[in-house]
């Protein structure tokens, strides 16, 4: 198929950014997005010119790394897919395609397409976590937990931390991607004692950089995971119970 | 033979040597640790959890990651489980269990005394893993659910779905994540080791470029552990993340630390075939699936028919039909051979011929779709968004890739290298896997390493140094080392050739996977150690990187991971050409039994190769570590 690609150039975080048009003749449709882009930015560097500069790492849709608006929608058109799972048969042949980064103010522009999320990580920091000094633990199977609590935590717990849902919400809010890890645990026992102070601390951070959640759910349909809005819902609960509950005295959940 | 290679096994029996080298060991105090400066490279399961251990125990650590999160490193795309003798299915499963399905999967090349640790770390792991929330599949009890994997009659792999590795790494990116809010670990993403310093024979520090601002820089420790994963992606088309390369450990091995049997490579048995030239990597569909899927081909040769026209007695279930007991769950080694040679004989499937069938069908009539697509549900999705085909209707189709390496940085059983004060830990290592790894086995070394040896043995070689400060960075050394990765890289972007970086990678990859992958010979391993050389000496001509150092540039990145990955596909081949024996993931062409199944010499290869480097243009020399064997009786392995 032959396409055309309009693709975000931007040369560094301070300088002005423009889209560029490429023609791109001769692909196939067996190709992921990202070798599509592997074919062009070859060509481009045969011809002299600088190769796109794009985030990717496993190309299986699980280390998060990889992430770009595809005509406007976060990882492209088909739903539950990252960009480097989603693949040509999905675009037809005389296509135009528009290539951007994620568009967020706490995800700054680095190069091209690609953006600095550490302010996720910075999330994670502030109480994503259960502290279990390394060899304290206990027998694994005197702690039960009821399938259905595991299983939905797990559901949470397999956000890949890509920012696909901050770049496709209208304010750019983070409520999805902070309520998948602070459900995983404030859902499982082992995350009771620290859930009233991790809710409280890492909603604080969450809002210290991202937008405020008005409920459009464009988050839930742009994520490779499909996590579900539940989870944003839970969050607001806890959030609001840990206001009270976060005292020394009354810690019980 | 010029290095010492002491193991260092502990004495004793061998179910007491942990705990009589732990009792061993010296200590530092609590409020000594802080003396300490310890830098760990890699953030996957090795690094990350030696990182966050090491902080809380108290230790100043910096981690460094070429990733922008620590959460993305590869031992996140690891799907099927993590091995561990707790026996809660009662199906006769112990520690001993697990060491000698370990070292008989191995095909004898592991270390006994490694292996055995490794089997009764286990058991903590699991215990550790749940504590942090990892969210482990679940029986209605609320028990953990555990199921089998190949190389073994026993379920003993704990599983999140098919998300284990991610779930592992995400609760050791936490823990790591908790220690760098507490101040205790400085965290540096984005930046890359390019050099390893030692002044006066031991570990003086590092030397990184930072990916966004290409500042170089020195970092001094008084210790340094890699844990920065494998090399399969010297073949270019592998599992391995795409950034996945091996430059820190083979500048560690440049700087004296030997190389530990680097031809030993695993072959991953089901993987999705590769569709076209364009492919960038390729991609793994758990070995779990072999519990459920029957694997098969079609008895005539050049079969067109779909397979769903292809009557039961049309179809050969080689691996059930050649190996009864174990039937599909065979090791991988076994597995990829096996359908190597159904390829071979013409018998592939798919478009390109190039696949053998993975068929579900028996199980979703026997077990239900509901229960397949509970347990491999995910899998499954995948294969469909990249073959357009549903598994639930048509069978897969699969056929072996580069998947892990065994070999790797030489390290004793304190996983210390032969240069004082660098260790290396996880699959940079080439400690416990011996010449072929088992199913469920990589996620539970890493977390060993990273949670129970590492911290355990730093100790033992901080505490002789409690008064001594480390290097200062304005050692000369530390110059000298900035000033040599500087000139490389101004160096590839003055090449000014005519070819990217990739075009010579997947070169190499080719010369790789025809003359030094799954089946080997003189003639094939000589034709690449003629080849490689060439390659390189092209690239060194011939490349063409744009752009410049001070910023953002990964075909920069590219080309010096590829330059190196050039000099470790040499040793890989001369290593496989001077093992005169066929074992696990190596097999050489000449030495197999008549029914055509690996063929081991222990009369003179019961060792490791440890290489060591003897400077650029020179044949590097071998080391031999003898292997003994007092537990687990050489035998030739048998799944039949």
């Amino acid at each position: 198929m032959d396409l055309t690609l309009k693709v975000w150039r931007q040369a560094g975080p301070g300088t002005e950014g423009r889209i560029e048009t490429y023609d791109v003749p001769g692909i196939s449709e067996e190709m992921s997005f990202l070798e599509m882009l592997d074919v062009l930015n070859d060509r481009l560097i045969v011809e002299g010119r600088e190769p796109i500069a794009f985030e990717h790492d496993c190309r299986e849709g699980i280390c998060g790394s990889c992430g770009m608006m595809i005509n406007g929608q976060a990882h492209g058109p088909q739903k539950g897919t990252a960009t480097c799972q989603l693949h040509m048969r999905k675009f037809s042949d005389g296509d135009t395609i528009v290539v951007e980064p994620w568009r967020a103010t706490a995800f700054p522009i680095v190069k091209d397409l690609v953006v600095n999320r550490s302010t996720f990580d910075e999330i994670i920091a502030a109480g994503g976590y259960i502290s279990v000094t390394t060899g304290a633990a206990q027998e694994a199977n005197l702690t039960l937990v009821p399938k259905a609590v595991a299983d939905t935590a797990m559901d949470a717990a397999q956000c890949i931390g890509c920012g696909a849902c901050v770049a496709a919400c209208p304010n750019s809010a983070a409520q999805l991607f902070t309520s998948a890890k602070l459900a995983h645990l404030n859902l499982l026992p082992q995350g009771q004692p620290e859930r009233w102070d991790r809710t409280v601390r890492m909603v604080g951070v969450m809002e210290q950089y991202f937008g405020s959640c008005t409920n459009h759910g464009e988050c839930h349909e742009a994520c490779p995971k499909e996590i579900s809005l539940d989870f944003i819902a839970y969050m607001n609960r806890d959030y609001r119970k840990a206001i009270v509950k976060n005292r020394s005295l009354i810690a019980q959940p | 033979m010029t290095l010492n290679l002491d193991s260092k096994i502990p004495d004793g029996p061998i179910a007491d040597k942990w705990d009589n080298q732990k009792f061993g060991m010296k200590l530092v105090a609590p409020h000594n640790r802080r003396r300490f400066d310890v830098i760990v490279v890699g953030s996957g399961l090795a690094g990350a959890a030696a990182a966050a251990t090491l902080g809380e125990l108290g230790y100043n650590v910096r981690c460094f990651t070429y990733h922008d999160s620590p959460r993305r490193a590869h031992s996140i795309a690891a799907q099927g489980g993590i091995n561990a003798a707790k026996n809660y299915k009662g199906d006769g499963d112990s520690v001993e269990r697990l060491f000698y399905d370990t070292v008989k999967g191995g095909d004898f090349r592991a270390r006994e005394a490694n292996v055995h640790r490794l089997a009764e770390l286990s058991v903590d792991i699991i215990d550790q893993c749940a504590a942090q929330g990892v969210p482990f599949a679940r029986e209605y009890s609320g028990l953990l659910d555990t199921r089998s994997f190949g190389g073994t009659q026993v379920s003993r792999t704990f599983y999140a779905r098919g998300q284990t590795g991610q779930q592992l790494l995400l609760g050791a990116y936490q823990s790591l994540m908790h220690q760098v809010d507490a101040g205790t670990v400085e965290l540096h993403d984005r930046t890359e080791l390019l050099d390893v310093v030692v002044v006066d024979g031991e570990v003086a520090g590092i030397v990184t470029r930072h990916l966004h601002t290409g500042a170089v820089q020195s970092w001094s420790a008084h210790a340094v552990v890699l844990a920065t994963g494998g090399y399969s992606n010297v073949f270019f088309l592998s599992t391995n993340a795409k950034h996945s390369n091996a430059s820190a450990i083979w500048r560690a091995y440049r700087k004296g630390a030997a190389f530990g049997n680097p031809c030993f490579t695993q072959i991953h048995p089901t993987c999705i075939p590769a569709s076209d030239d364009f492919q960038s990597k390729l991609t793994l569909m758990s070995e779990s699936l072999r519990n459920d899927g029957r694997i098969w081909v079609p008895t005539e040769f050049d079969d067109k028919r779909s397979p769903d026209q292809i009557p039961a007695e049309e179809r050969d279930y080689y691996l059930e039909r050649r190996y009864p007991a174990f039937g599909n769950l065979v090791p991988r080694d076994v597995a990829s051979r096996a359908a190597k040679a159904e390829v071979d004989r013409g018998r592939g499937v798919g478009e390109l011929k190039n696949g053998v069938y993975l068929d579900f069908s028996d199980a979703i009539a026997r077990l239900g779709r509901d229960v397949i697509e509970e347990r491999y549900g995910n899998l499954i999705e995948m294969y469909e968004r990249i073959t357009d085909e549903d598994p639930y209707k048509v069978p897969m189709r699969i056929y072996p890739a580069v998947h892990y390496t065994m070999g790797g940085l030489w390290v004793d059983y304190n996983l210390q290298t032969t240069i004082p004060g660098l260790f290396a830990g996880g699959e940079a290592n080439f400690s416990d896997h011996g010449a072929n790894r088992l199913g469920a086995s990589a996620l539970m070394q890493g977390l060993a390493d990273g949670y129970f040896v590492l911290p355990a043995t730093l100790a033992n070689y901080l505490a002789d140094r409690l008064s001594r400060p480390p290097v200062p960075t304005d050692h000369p050394a530390f110059a000298e080392a900035e000033a040599a990765v500087r000139d490389r890289t101004k160096q590839l972007l003055s090449t000014g050739g005519t070819r990217t970086v990739d075009w010579f990678h997947r070169e190499l990859g080719k010369i790789m996977w025809d003359n030094c992958g799954m089946a080997r010979s003189t003639e094939t391993l000589t034709k690449a150690l003629s080849e490689i050389p060439a390659l390189r000496s092209e690239f060194e001509k011939d490349v063409r990187i744009l752009g410049d150092g001070d910023s953002l540039n990964q075909s920069l990145e590219k080309a010096g991971r590829v330059a190196d990955f050039f000099e470790l596909a040499e040793l890989m081949c001369i290593d496989a050409l001077h093992r005169e024996e066929s074992c696990g993931g190596h097999f050489r062409v000449e030495h197999q039994t008549p029914e055509g199944e690996a063929e081991r010499d222990d009369e003179n290869f019961s060792y490791v190769a440890a290489w060591e480097f003897t400077g650029d243009g020179n044949a590097p020399a071998l080391n031999k570590e003898p292997l003994e064997f007092e537990y687990v009786h050489l035998a030739q392995r048998s799944y039949k």
